[in-house]
C-alpha cells in the first residue's frame, strides 16, 4: 500500500508559489484590457479637443453665439450664421418626433400587450427590419417615390389647414416635411423597441390586478402599462431624437439643400449634417469654411451627447423600476 | 381604478376602438417597409445584369456608364478592416468591463461613454477622422480606404461593445468559479472559458455591427471619397456602394439612376445576408 | 506500487511549461494509489482501515470574514485532519460556505469580500506573502454545490480542462482522463462517449464529471460546497459512496445541508451559526451527544 508522504514542498519553491513568469501573465492581460477600455475615454477626449480645435477659425471669425442665431448662412460671403441649419435641423426632428413616435408606442404596445403570441415574433422582425434599410436607401427612395408622390397631397393639406403656422403657400418638392417623414420611419425601429423592451418590464401582477378589477385590455394599457413605462417611452422618444438630429444622408437628398431659412413646413430647407455632407467638398481649401462645418458637426456632437445621457437615464430608471424580472441592459436582439 | 363600474357600452367600444387604433398604428409602422421592398425590388431586379456586378463604374452620364464592381469589393474591403479594427478592440473592452471592471468607478465612466457614444451620429466620425487624418493628408494620399475603415471602426466600436458587454454578462459565474477552483489564473479562464461559452453571441452582435456599418453613407463620403477604379490597395481613394449610391442620386442620368436602384438592392441584400448569418450563429448559444 | 512514471510527471512540467509562461507549478510529488474501478468494494474496509496519511491537513486559526461591510465569519479556528472527511453543517447563512471558500482563496472572487487569518496547508500560510491565488487552488480542489460541466467542452476535455487550462505538458493526457474519470466512479458509464459534450450528461453524472475535472489536477485537499443538493437521491448515494473512497487520496472538507449525509460520510462533523464555529468533534458525538445546546437543538430538528 500507498507509503506516508504528506510533503508538500518541492524543490526550493512552495507548492503554493508559481514561477515569477507565469505571474506575469495576469497583470500583463488586465492591463492590456484596462488599456483598450481607457482608449476610449481617451478618444472621446480627443475627440471634443480636436474638433474644437479645428472649429476655431470659424467660431472666433463668426462668434459662437453669433454662428448658432444668426439667420444667414453664406459661405461665399464668409458669414456663417447656422440659424437656418439649426432650424432646420430642429424642425425635421420635431416632425419625425410627432409622427414616428406614436406609431412606435402603437406599434410596441399592440406587440406586447394585443397581437397573438404567434405573430408576435414576426412583427418584431418586421419593424426591425426597417433599421436594416441603409440611410441611402431611403434617401433614394424618398427622392423618386416619396416626393413626387406625396406632392398632390401636401399641396391640397397646404391649401386647405393653411390657418396653421407653418402651413401653406406652395409645396416644393424636396421639404423640411418629405425629410421629417422619412426621419420618422428611420428613428421608428429604435424607439418602438425600446418601448417594447420598457412595456415589458410592467409588472405581471400590476396588469393583472387591473385586469382583476374588471378592467378592459385598453383601460389595463391606459392605467398600469402606460403609467409605468411613460419614463422609458419618453427615453425612447429621446433616442429617437438624437437618431433623428444626427441623421445626415437620406436628409440631405430630400430637404433641397437651400442655406435659405424656409418660411412653412414644405419649404425647401437644410439641416446641419446635411450641410457638412453637401459642402465639405468646396470647404478643403477654405480653412474658415471647414471650420464652420466642423463647428457644425461639434454642435451635433454634443447636442446628441446630451440627448442621449438624458435618453439613457430615463430608459435605465424606467427598467430599474420595480422589476428586475428582465434586465436586459440596452439589448435589443 | 377606482370609477370602474359595469362594462358600460361606453366603455366597450372605447376599448375595441383603442385596440384597432393600436392595429393600425402597427400597419403603418409596417407600410415603408413594404413600399421600400417593392420598389427596390421592382425597380432593382431591373438593374441587375452581369455587366452591374462585373464592371467598374466609367464616370460618363452618357454611353456606357459601367457597373458597381469597386463600389462593392470596397465596400466589402473597407468593412472587413474596421471589423479588424472594432471587434478585437470592442471585445477586449467589453471583457474588461465584465471580467475586471465590474461595478468599479473607472468600468462605469467607460459603460456610460460607451453607450454614449452608440448614439453619436455616423457624420460627427467621419468628420472627425476627415479632420485628423485627411486634412492633415496623414499616411500619404489624403482620402484612402483606410481612413474610411477607421470612420466605419469608431462607429462599429460602441455597438460590438455593448452587446459584446450584454452577451458576457449571460456567462454564467459558476463557469468562472469551476476554472478558478481548478487553479487556473484569471487571464486563462477569461480566454479559454468565457470567450468560448459567449462566442456565439458575440459573434451575433459583432455581425449586427457589420451590417450597420456596410451602409452606412456619411463617415466614407469624406475619407474614402469616391473613385471609379476597382483597387486592392487601401492606401488609395476607395469607392463603396452607399457612395456609389449617393453620387448616382445626385446625377442628371436615368441610367445612373437605374444602377442606383441596383446598387441599393445589392447593399439591402448584402446587409440582410449579413444579418441572417448573425441570427444563426445566435442559435448555437448555449448562453439564454 | 511505487510509480516511477508519476516522479517524472511531477517533476518535469515545471522546467517545460515555466518557458512558455504557463504555470508551473505541477502537482506536488505523492504516492499514487492505484487506479480503482468504480466498482471497488473497498469503501467501507477503507474508512476502517488505520489511515495512511497521504495528503496534508488544514489547520484555520483566526479567520475572520467579510462582504463588503458585513462581517460573515467570525474568529473561526478549526483543524481539518489529513485523509478525513470533515463535514461542515448549520443553518443558511451561518457561515459553513464561506469558510469553505475562505480555504482556497475563493472568497475573494466575490467583488468586495475579503479574509484575515491564518489558513495552514501543512506548513504554509495560505494567505501568505509571496503565496500565488492560482497555485492555492491548484492545491486545493473545489467541487460546487450546481454541477458546472464547461458546456462547450466534450467529455473528455472537461476532465483534461484543468491541465490544458493550465498549460501543464509532459503528463499522458488519455490515461490521466481515465484514471480521473475512474476515481470519480464515472469511466464505466462514459467511456464510449468520451466525445460528447458533457452537458448531455445527467445531473449526478455531471457532478461526478466535475469531481473527476478536480481530481484530474492532482489536488491535496477537496473541498465540496454541499454538491448533492441539486441531486436525486439515487445520485447522492453514489456521490457519498465516492466521497468515502477519495479520502485514501485527499483531505475532504464537505458543506452540507443534509444531516443525515453528514452522518453518512463525514469523520468529523463542525458546526456553524451565525459565522461562528459553535463545535466540531467526531460526527458520532455531534449527533448523539453534543456540548453544545444549540448543536443539540439543531441536529434534532429544533431550528433551521
Amino acid at each position: 500500500m500507498a507509503t506516508t508522504s504528506p510533503d508538500v514542498r518541492r524543490g526550493g519553491r512552495s507548492i503554493l508559489e508559481r514561477s515569477p513568469a507565469a505571474r506575469r501573465a495576469d497583470p500583463l492581460f488586465r492591463g492590456i484590457l484596462t488599456g483598450l477600455a481607457g482608449l476610449i475615454l481617451v478618444l472621446i477626449a480627443f475627440f471634443f479637443v480636436f474638433l474644437i480645435n479645428k472649429a476655431e477659425p470659424a467660431l472666433s471669425h463668426q462668434g459662437v453665439f453669433s454662428f448658432l442665431f444668426t439667420n444667414d448662412w453664406n459661405p461665399s460671403k464668409a458669414i456663417y450664421g447656422a440659424w437656418p441649419l439649426v432650424a432646420g435641423t430642429l424642425l425635421t426632428a420635431f416632425i419625425a418626433l410627432l409622427i414616428g413616435v406614436p406609431v412606435a408606442v402603437a406599434a410596441a404596445l399592440f406587440i406586447t400587450e394585443l397581437a397573438p403570441r404567434r405573430v408576435r415574433g414576426p412583427l418584431v422582425i418586421l419593424v426591425e427590419l426597417l433599421a436594416a434599410v441603409p440611410s441611402v436607401v431611403y434617401g433614394l427612395w424618398g427622392f423618386f417615390v416619396l416626393i413626387p408622390k406625396l406632392k398632390p397631397a401636401e399641396q391640397w393639406f397646404a391649401d386647405t389647414f393653411s390657418f396653421l403656422p407653418l402651413v401653406g403657400g406652395n409645396v416644393a418638392g424636396p421639404n423640411y416635411f418629405i425629410a421629417g417623414l422619412i426621419l420618422a420611419i428611420m428613428i421608428l425601429p429604435i424607439v418602438s423597441a425600446i418601448s417594447r423592451e420598457v412595456i415589458s418590464t410592467v409588472p405581471a401582477d400590476l396588469k393583472e390586478a387591473s385586469l382583476a378589477l374588471g378592467a378592459t385590455r385598453w383601460e389595463m394599457i391606459r392605467m398600469a402599462v402606460l403609467p409605468y413605462s411613460r419614463s422609458g417611452i419618453t427615453g425612447a422618444a429621446m433616442l429617437g431624437l438624437g437618431r433623428a438630429i444626427g441623421e445626415t444622408i437620406a436628409v440631405t437628398l430630400v430637404i433641397g439643400n437651400s442655406p435659405v431659412l424656409g418660411k412653412q413646413i414644405f419649404d425647401q430647407g437644410y439641416t446641419l449634417a446635411a450641410v457638412i455632407a453637401s459642402e465639405f467638398g468646396e470647404a478643403a481649401n477654405d480653412r474658415v469654411h471647414a471650420g464652420a462645418l466642423i463647428a457644425a458637426g461639434l454642435v451635433l456632437f454634443i447636442l446628441t451627447l446630451l440627448i442621449n445621457a438624458m435618453a439613457r437615464a430615463l430608459v435605465r430608471r424606467a427598467e430599474n423600476k420595480g422589476t428586475n424580472v428582465k434586465a436586459v441592459p440596452g439589448g435589443l436582439g | 381604478m377606482t370609477a370602474l363600474g359595469q362594462l358600460t357600452p361606453r366603455r366597450r367600444i372605447t376599448d375595441r376602438v383603442m385596440r384597432i387604433v393600436l392595429a393600425i398604428g402597427t400597419a403603418i409602422a409596417l407600410i415603408p417597409l413594404i413600399a421600400v421592398i417593392y420598389y427596390l425590388l421592382s425597380k432593382g431586379l431591373g438593374a441587375w445584369s452581369i455587366d452591374l456586378f462585373t464592371k467598374d463604374p466609367t464616370g460618363n452620364f452618357l454611353g456606357d456608364q459601367g457597373g458597381i464592381k469597386s463600389a462593392l469589393l470596397g465596400t466589402i474591403e473597407m468593412v472587413a478592416l474596421a471589423s479588424a479594427i472594432a471587434i478585437p478592440f470592442g471585445w477586449g473592452v467589453a471583457l474588461y468591463l465584465v471580467e475586471y471592471g465590474r461595478k468599479g468607478r473607472f468600468a462605469s465612466t467607460v459603460r456610460y461613454f460607451v453607450d454614449v457614444m452608440t448614439g453619436v451620429p455616423s457624420i460627427v466620425f467621419g468628420l472627425f477622422v476627415y479632420a485628423t487624418l485627411v486634412l492633415s493628408g496623414w499616411g500619404g494620399s489624403s482620402f484612402s480606404g483606410w481612413k474610411g475603415s477607421v470612420a466605419l471602426a469608431l462607429l462599429m466600436l460602441p455597438v460590438v461593445t455593448r452587446s459584446a458587454e450584454v452577451v458576457l454578462l449571460l456567462v454564467p459565474d459558476a463557469l468562472r468559479e469551476a476554472a478558478l477552483a481548478l487553479g487556473t489564473p484569471r487571464w486563462r479562464v477569461t480566454l479559454r472559458v468565457v470567450l468560448p461559452t459567449a462566442l456565439p453571441g458575440l459573434v451575433t452582435g459583432s455581425l449586427l455591427a457589420v451590417a450597420r456599418a456596410a451602409g452606412e453613407t456619411a463617415p466614407l463620403l469624406f475619407t474614402a471619397a469616391a473613385v471609379n477604379g476597382t483597387t486592392f490597395n487601401l492606401g488609395e481613394r476607395m469607392n463603396s456602394l452607399p457612395v456609389q449610391i449617393y453620387n448616382d442620386v445626385q446625377s442628371p442620368s436615368d441610367a445612373l439612376v437605374q444602377r442606383a436602384w441596383g446598387s441599393a438592392l445589392a447593399l439591402v441584400t448584402l446587409i440582410l445576408l449579413t444579418t441572417l448569418v448573425a441570427r444563426l450563429a445566435s442559435r448555437r448559444s448555449r448562453l439564454s | 506500487m511505487t510509480d516511477p512514471d508519476t516522479k517524472t510527471m511531477t517533476d518535469d512540467p515545471r522546467s517545460t511549461s515555466s518557458s512558455d509562461g504557463g504555470d508551473a507549478s505541477a502537482p506536488a510529488p505523492r504516492v499514487p494509489l492505484p487506479p480503482r474501478s468504480a466498482t471497488s468494494g473497498a469503501v467501507s474496509t477503507a474508512t476502517d482501515r488505520e489511515v495512511l496519511t497521504t495528503a496534508p491537513g488544514i489547520s484555520v486559526t483566526g479567520l475572520d470574514a467579510f462582504y463588503g461591510s458585513g462581517h460573515a465569519i467570525k474568529d473561526v479556528s478549526i483543524e481539518y485532519v489529513p485523509n478525513k472527511v470533515t463535514a461542515m453543517i448549520g443553518p443558511s447563512g451561518s457561515g459553513k460556505s464561506t469558510v469553505l471558500r475562505c480555504i482556497n482563496r475563493m472568497h475573494e472572487e466575490i467583488p468586495g469580500a475579503r479574509a484575515t487569518g491564518k489558513v495552514m496547508l501543512d506548513t504554509d500560510d495560505i494567505y501568505g506573502s509571496g503565496v500565488d491565488v492560482v497555485a492555492v487552488r491548484r492545491a486545493i480542489g473545489m467541487v460546487f454545490q450546481k454541477p458546472n460541466p464547461f458546456p462547450t467542452m466534450s467529455i473528455f476535455d472537461n476532465v483534461a480542462a484543468g491541465l490544458k487550462l493550465n498549460g501543464i505538458k509532459g503528463i499522458n493526457l488519455k490515461e490521466r482522463v481515465e484514471q480521473s474519470l475512474q476515481g470519480a466512479s464515472l469511466w464505466d458509464e462514459v467511456k464510449d462517449r468520451l466525445n460528447e459534450p458533457g452537458i448531455g450528461l445527467s445531473g449526478g453524472q455531471q457532478q461526478r464529471l466535475c469531481i473527476a475535472r478536480t481530481i484530474a489536477v492532482e489536488p491535496q485537499v477537496i473541498l465540496m460546497d454541499e454538491p448533492c443538493s441539486a441531486l436525486d437521491p439515487i445520485a447522492t448515494l453514489k456521490i457519498e459512496e465516492l466521497i468515502s473512497d477519495l479520502k485514501q487520496r485527499f483531505t475532504i472538507v464537505i458543506v452540507t445541508h443534509n444531516m443525515q449525509q453528514a452522518a453518512r460520510v463525514a469523520d468529523t462533523t463542525a458546526f456553524f451559526l451565525a459565522g461562528e464555529l459553535i463545535e466540531h468533534a467526531p460526527t458520532a458525538e455531534v449527533f448523539t451527544n453534543p456540548s453544545d445546546s444549540r448543536t443539540e437543538e439543531y441536529v434534532t430538528g429544533k431550528f433551521g
